[in-house]
């Protein structure tokens, strides 16, 4: 069995952790914004989408790779502006939006 | 600089960004701090963002710009969309998240796909097959929830076993290229088989599932995110992934609880369907109907009154009519709070966000389990849009498809009161036996127009 496996492995339990002590801490009246925040944080695969893309192996790989880096660059971008839309929805006193 | 240090520096920050991922996550816990949580992860996703352009082995920037750039403009638009239509918004970037996924796998597959070891294929295999069902399973839930798609469910007779073959023949592909990575036609047919297969997993659940599946294909596209990570080695991926997969996974939990579904049930796409009851014997039982202003009166005389919203509200556009119900209410020294299925809405937590869209203040929404322990003390309960969430049946009816779901026990206010355009039964079809009961009152018509004329007739009180 490969190292980087075993290590890979720790991470992934760890923050497995991690997330559901996070996550069952967070507030129910946030699950919408929850699920839209947790997608834009995933989209940090874009990272992985931008070396393909940019690596200039394959004719393939570069085109997978502009795919790839332009479906989960829209997540992170679409994800944060409608998870802070949301986010400013929640108010104590009901004053009329800003 | 050296690459040497470069790689440092890269491998630094996506540490930096990954505690941020965290940090993003922990201040959701609160809606006083749920806004430094975005901005947390929009910093790490910068940081890491800008990292991976200075790192080494990029040396083409060109496609990665126009990636960004199209991404940017399919995304902006999708930040805008209405609060109705986040569940399909959310749909869809679970999809989007999962091509992602799925290509980068493909591609790391055929940047050389005689030298992959067993371990490095079956996690690309892995990877791939559920990156792409959840890409084509979540194109099908945006398309029902959008109403492209039919929103009942279409089933047919031996849908599990197709299904189930579907599935098994996509992991025997896995498992063969494990031992022969080389045979490289069995690939595509590999990634092609999971496609479809996410189609199956999706068409044959209802509308009324939606806020499970969205938070299964939530867990799944995180899943494979982190997957992707295992094959790639990288760890902000993992544990980007990890998080992802479990904020899906704790919701789905919360769903199934919210419905009385078995988490095995709901794992499988929800293959075993409960089928509606054919509709109870249609013996004679008098309803209560009231007027506007009776309704007005009742509401004016009631020191509390908790307002149980369904998804109807929504779709009748009431919300706004519904604040200023509570504003007056509120302004006359009645206690008004509203009580919130978990399953309300079309996805978890949806309700809430519609209704603070309507400035409502969060603190009077109010989770299931607090309303119901101040029912026994409310005077009015108010249903507006709801209907299986609040049906008795549930606890008492042994018989009923929805037998031992938890509801919301308006039944045990003093006055219940229902608004509903007709006495139909709901989307499940299932019988309301609260519509019958003696403290029921019914309030039929729409519920935008009929919250109005309440208010109307309270505005008018008031001048007097």
């Amino acid at each position: 069995m490969p190292a980087d496996f075993i290590i890979s492995l720790y991470v992934f339990v760890l923050a497995g952790f991690v997330g559901f002590g996070v996550i069952q801490r967070v507030s129910r009246l946030l699950h919408t914004p929850l699920m839209s925040l947790t997608n834009a944080l995933d989209a940090v695969v874009v990272v992985a989408a931008m070396i393909i893309a940019g690596r200039r192996e394959t004719e393939l790989a570069v085109i997978l790779g502009t795919i790839a880096v332009a479906a989960s660059f829209s997540n992170a971008v679409g994800g944060f502006i409608i998870t802070e839309r949301m986010l400013r929805m929640f108010k104590l006193d009901g004053s009329k939006k800003s | 600089m050296s690459p040497n240090a470069a790689h440092i520096i890269t491998e630094f920050a996506y540490l930096a960004a990954s505690v941020l991922f965290i940090f993003s996550l922990k201040w959701l816990s609160s809606p006083e701090t749920a806004r430094r949580g975005v901005r947390a992860g929009e910093i790490g996703m910068v940081i890491a963002i800008l990292a991976t352009l200075a790192a080494t082995g990029i040396i083409e920037y060109r496609w990665i710009l126009i990636g960004l750039a199209i991404g940017g403009a399919v995304g902006v638009p999708l930040g805008f969309v209405k609060t109705t239509a986040v569940p399909q918004r959310t749909a869809l970037s679970h999809s989007f998240g999962a091509l992602a996924a799925a290509l980068i796998g493909i591609s790391e597959y055929y940047a050389n796909p005689l030298h992959h070891t067993k371990f490095g294929m079956i996690e690309i295999a892995l990877e791939v097959i559920i990156g792409s069902l959840t890409f084509t399973g979540s194109l099908i839930a945006a398309g029902k929830l959008q109403e492209i798609l039919p929103q009942r469910p279409i089933t047919y007779r031996g849908q599990n076993i197709v299904s189930l073959s579907v599935l098994s023949a996509a992991v025997i592909l896995g498992i063969t290229l494990m031992f022969r990575p080389g045979l490289t036609i069995l690939f595509p047919i590999m990634v092609g088989v999971s496609l479809v297969f996410g189609v199956l997993l999706v068409t044959p659940i209802g509308g009324a599932d939606m806020p499970t599946v969205i938070s299964l294909l939530n867990s799944y596209a995180g899943l494979a995110d982190a997957l992707l990570g295992f094959v790639l080695s990288s760890k902000v991926l993992i544990i980007a992934g990890a998080l992802d997969g479990s904020s899906g996974f704790i919701l789905s939990v919360i769903m199934c609880k919210a419905m009385n579904r078995s988490f095995t049930n709901v794992l499988f796409g929800a293959f075993g369907q409960v089928k509606a009851g054919a509709g109870a014997a249609a013996e004679e039982r008098t309803v209560r109907s009231a007027t506007p202003e009776d309704a007005a009166d009742i509401l004016k005389a009631s020191s509390s009154v908790v307002i149980v919203p369904g998804y109807g509200m929504a779709v009748a556009q009431a919300q706004h009519k519904v604040r200023e119900l509570y504003d007056i209410l509120t302004r006359q020294g009645v206690n008004v709070t509203f009580g919130v299925h978990p399953v309300a809405g079309r996805m978890p937590g949806h309700m809430n966000v519609l209704l603070a869209e309507a400035d409502i203040p969060y603190d009077k929404l109010l989770d299931m389990d607090q309303v119901n322990s101040d029912m026994p003390q409310t005077d009015v309960a108010l249903v507006i849009g709801a209907n299986d969430v609040t049906n008795p049946a549930a606890r008492t009816d042994t018989s009923s498809p929805i037998y031992g779901m938890p509801i919301i026990d308006v039944d045990k206010a003093r006055i219940v009161m229902v608004i509903k355009r007709s006495l139909s039964p709901g989307f499940a079809g299932i019988d309301n036996p609260l519509y019958y009961m003696d403290k029921t009152l019914m309030l039929f018509g729409d519920a935008k127009s009929f919250v109005g004329e309440i208010v109307r007739e309270l505005q008018g009180g008031h001048q007097f």
